[in-house]
């Protein structure tokens, strides 16, 4: 197949009409996985087949805030920790759009964790994917709140003693609605489960475990990128329905993974149509309800 | 796009966009074929990139494509590309408006 062949076929990246060509190449590491979950969350846009101009992406800060600054959709980039927070005004001011909130561990879980509390505890209609590397990647590999006990950080040179939080038990007893890990290793799995997500309504959690080569990885001796990826092939497990409460991860442990919550719950805006349609009855003319995503 | 593979051999071939590969090998690693493998020279930023050492063992399966971070390469079939030669060729993904 000669090049002018090529030319002629017009053969292009199956998920460069989804990122902003000009501000490629990104500014992720070599060995990095985040660009492996926006390739899976653009194969993921491609099965759902939906409008792109009704999916908005909202991202915090941090290396995987980055990602709402290459995907070409209508996307924000927020302060740090408040991407939920402005999702869940984006998805009440237009309850027409799909949201959502792709962003990373420290974002999510740290500085706007309570944020992700209370979304679930609403049963927001967000998308929520959040990018687990363990660290904060772009400030130097300061100790996240999901730092294993016994990694080495920056700023535990001595190793981590604080107890990580347990993200899918923490979404899942908070009512989050769909909640899945997967890992970098897991492409096709972590795209389906980004797709199950895009259609689910409600809170739905994905947790995306990701490499950090250069600063969780090197810190602690791991290896590279490619390396990781390894140990989560030898280590993971796959237990679809498994009790989040034994989900929760140690130092280069076992890993388990899968889909662990698919419920059903009424969201924020139904509940609130619902509770008002009742009190005031004929007078009352629901909010966003004709449109929905289907 | 470059390193169409000249000869048509196997079921598919992958296309490797050179200048933007970080080299992170996470492609040559885990592909099912394991027909990918490091060039000899490399890019303008000094990373190998990966080539299509075995030709007749790619399937054109895109498990490549699914795991670049990089966005750098992407595999194909070739009956995916014969069904496009014939017709008004079409992307393969609808332009967005």
């Amino acid at each position: 197949m000669s090049e002018t062949d090529l030319l002629e076929l017009e053969i292009e990246n199956p998920v460069a009409s989804y990122l902003r060509q000009e501000r490629l190449p990104h500014i992720w590491c070599p060995g990095c996985g985040i660009g492996t979950t926006v390739n899976c969350f653009a194969r993921a846009l491609t099965e759902s087949a939906m409008d792109l101009d009704r999916v908005a992406i909202v991202s915090g800060i941090g290396c995987t805030g980055r990602v709402a600054g290459y995907l070409n959709l209508d996307s924000f980039h927020t302060t740090h920790g408040r991407a939920i927070p402005f999702a869940t005004g984006l998805k009440l001011g237009n309850p027409d759009l799909k949201v959502v909130v792709y962003s990373g561990d420290g974002d999510l879980s740290a500085i706007g964790g309570n944020h992700l509390v209370h979304a679930a505890r609403r049963n927001m209609d967000l998308t929520v994917i959040c990018v687990n590397n363990f660290t904060y990647g772009m400030t130097g590999g300061q100790v996240a709140p999901t730092t294993p006990i016994g990694a080495t950080q920056t700023t535990m040179p001595y190793g981590n003693f604080e107890n990580p939080f347990n993200l899918p038990f923490l979404a899942d007893a908070c009512g989050a609605v769909y909640v899945a890990r997967w890992t970098v290793y897991h492409v096709k799995q972590l795209a389906k489960a980004m797709l199950e997500g895009l259609r689910k309504k409600g809170f739905v959690f994905i947790e995306a475990l990701a490499p950090c080569p250069t600063l969780y990885s090197r810190r602690n001796r791991l290896g590279d990128g490619v390396d990781q990826l390894k140990y989560y092939k030898e280590k993971s497990k796959i237990v679809n329905g498994a009790d989040t409460k034994d989900v929760g991860l140690t130092f280069q442990g076992d890993i388990v993974v899968g889909r662990f919550v698919d419920r059903e719950r009424p969201t924020w805006l139904d509940a609130m149509n619902e509770h008002y349609s009742q009190h005031f009855g004929e007078k009352y003319v629901p909010y966003g309800v004709s449109h929905g995503q289907d | 796009m470059s390193e169409g593979e000249q000869v048509k051999k196997g079921k598919g071939t992958v296309f490797v966009q050179t200048e933007v590969c970080k080299g992170c090998s996470y492609c040559i690693d885990f592909c099912p074929a394991h027909c990918l493998e490091f060039s000899r020279d490399f890019n303008r930023k000094g990373y190998h990139y990966p080539v299509l050492g075995r030709p007749e063992d790619c399937t054109g399966c895109d498990l490549c494509g699914l795991y670049c971070p990089d966005f750098a390469i992407f595999g194909v079939r070739f009956k995916d590309l014969e069904k496009r030669k014939q017709p008004a060729p079409e992307p393969l993904i609808p332009a967005r408006g």
